[in-house]
């Protein structure tokens, strides 16, 4: 199964390596990565395959939330099918 | 790799525009728990239902978390009632206090089916049943009651209009002290579907499998947000935002009814493109209708532009999904959407101009407040009004009407959470319908019912 983690909000420094750390933590791979900033606001999206992660499901995306409070910006983890349901006939 | 502006699409829907799945509802077939013993029949009922539902509520709560997609409510709908109370006779109410049980039990919000289907007569059971309807709603919290009195097949049982609007009236002065909120879970049907996710209006017909799960998808606020960003456009245009943004809103449901099924292990039935507002900043299908052009819901126009949504929705989800079903459409439910409760209390949306707009919408007059006075056969008049336009258009039409015992016009009726708050709408009680409510009887099928 793979996931889309997505964050938005404020540019600051080490945001992709915070993340990236916490998915080395429940060894979930990163599949792909793709970010830009548009007028000051940060959006990252990243591909993660979690088939052999450490931990129950609701643990990883927990943490994500608790990241994204820490540094102030809005961090979801959703599985993929809704975006190819949504986006794919 | 995923389109990043796709999935910020997704993202901003949830986050910002209140996209969610509004239920996902499980039907439960009662009638293998018929038994000429109501506690027996009680019994198996609370059994089966907590049996087949036991795992409805966290299977929910794990697909929302696992796909990050709210599922606000989760629900059970059951055969109606009165079919079940045919074979054991006694109190009908027992069979909504075992309903309540089996609701605290399973963790739902709400189980609907305390109905009746009388479109052209009573059959045993029926009349007791629905008499038993404002007790049943005022000793249990969470279950909803239907009582279908016409369809475009069959008439309108006009006996059966004349008793509601009793009914209605007793759920009311039974409720008063907690805001009349009896009539809230009471629908009134022509043409009742039977796989109906929504409540109060959801039971489960007698031609569905044993057990079938539905779902109901939601997201007026999308709608309004894809329509800001075509100020200038023609009609064609529009429809065609709309139809685009319900594709989108619809896979979800898709997307959710199918995982659910498969984690339940029962049969998916239909997904409900319902465009289901709450009383929310955001979540209004009024607002909707106001940013196609009209300076407020209720005027002039209304019902074109109603007429459009509702039709544009459905094109578009339908392509979305194997199998739609249940009332499909736009809701205009006045006390659960902000523009609407807004329209009512500057007077702009009249119950008259309502009538009209539930003549191209996929319900009918949901969750309007009247004044406490109103007299039955007055809500019984109402009911057949209603009644008539489903009948002839060969439509789904309800009404859901909530008399405001001792308030009157210009006052208003709390009733908090997804019901919301409503205006007490002005009604016409200057002559009576008093003699045309007691002749009885039915009034016939009309021509579009001989389709053979």
């Amino acid at each position: 199964m793979k996931t889309v983690i997505s964050v938005i909000g404020k540019d600051t420094v080490g945001i992709i390596s915070k993340v990236s750390a916490v998915c080395a933590k429940y060894n979930a791979n990163i599949v792909d990565i793709t970010q830009s900033v548009l007028q000051d606001v940060f959006v990252m999206v990243m591909l993660t395959d979690i088939s052999s992660i450490n931990c129950p499901y609701h643990e990883y995306a927990e943490d994500f939330k608790a990241l994204g409070n820490e540094l102030g910006v809005d961090i979801r983890v959703m599985h993929e099918d809704v975006f190819n349901s949504m986006h794919r006939i | 790799m995923l389109n990043l502006h796709d999935i910020m699409e997704t993202v901003n829907m949830i986050q910002q525009e209140n996209l969610d799945i509004r239920t996902v509802t499980m039907g439960i077939s009662l009638l293998d728990c018929s038994d000429s013993d109501i506690n027996h029949a009680c019994d198996k009922i609370y059994d089966k239902i907590c049996r087949k539902a036991g795992n409805l509520v966290k299977i929910g709560c794990d697909i929302e978390n696992e796909y990050g997609i709210p599922i606000i409510n989760k629900r059970i709908s059951v055969t109606p009632i009165a079919m079940i109370a045919a074979s054991s006779g006694g109190d009908p109410v027992l069979y909504a206090k075992a309903l309540q049980r089996a609701a605290d039990t399973t963790g739902v919000n709400f189980i609907g089916g305390y109905s009746a289907l009388v479109h052209k007569g009573f059959s045993s059971g029926d009349e007791a049943l629905i008499k038993s309807i404002p007790e049943a709603l005022n000793v249990t919290s969470n279950i909803c009651s239907s009582v279908n009195i016409g369809s475009t097949k069959s008439g309108i049982n006009m006996d059966a209009v004349a008793l509601m609007g009793k009914v209605i009236r007793e759920a009311a002065l039974l409720t008063a002290d907690r805001n009349c909120i009896g009539p809230a879970k009471l629908v009134v049907f022509c043409n009742a579907p039977e796989d109906n996710p929504f409540m109060a209006g959801a039971f489960h017909g007698v031609g569905e499998p044993d057990c079938v799960v539905h779902v109901g998808v939601s997201g007026p606020g999308v709608v309004q947000s894809a329509l800001k960003k075509c100020p200038q456009s023609d009609f064609g245009a529009i429809a065609e935002t709309i139809k685009r943004t319900a594709f989108k809103i619809t896979r979800m449901g898709q997307l959710v009814g199918s995982e659910a099924s498969r984690r339940l292990g029962v049969p998916f039935g239909i997904v409900d493109l319902s465009l289901a507002p709450t009383p929310a900043v955001g979540d209004s299908v009024a607002r909707i209708l106001e940013e196609m052009g009209l300076e407020q819901c209720g005027i002039h126009g209304t019902t074109a532009a109603l007429a459009l949504l509702n039709d544009a929705v459905k094109k578009g989800g339908v392509m979305a999904c194997n199998s739609v079903g249940g009332l499909s459409g736009a809701f205009i439910p006045v006390s659960e959407d902000a523009g609407m409760i807004e329209a009512a209390r500057e007077g702009t949306l009249s119950i008259q101009k309502l009538e009209a707009m539930t003549a191209v919408c996929s319900v009918g007059l949901d969750m309007v407040v009247i004044p406490g006075e109103t007299p039955a056969e007055v809500i019984s008049a109402i009911i057949a009004d209603e009644a008539a336009i489903g009948m002839v258009n060969s439509k789904t039409t309800a009404v859901r009407v909530i008399p405001a015992i001792g308030k009157t016009k210009g006052q208003e009726l709390d009733f908090g959470g997804l019901l919301g708050s409503g205006p007490i709408m002005d009604i016409n009680l200057s002559k009576s319908p008093k003699k045309f409510i007691d002749r009885g009887g039915r009034i016939p099928a009309p021509m579009q019912s001989l389709k053979n």
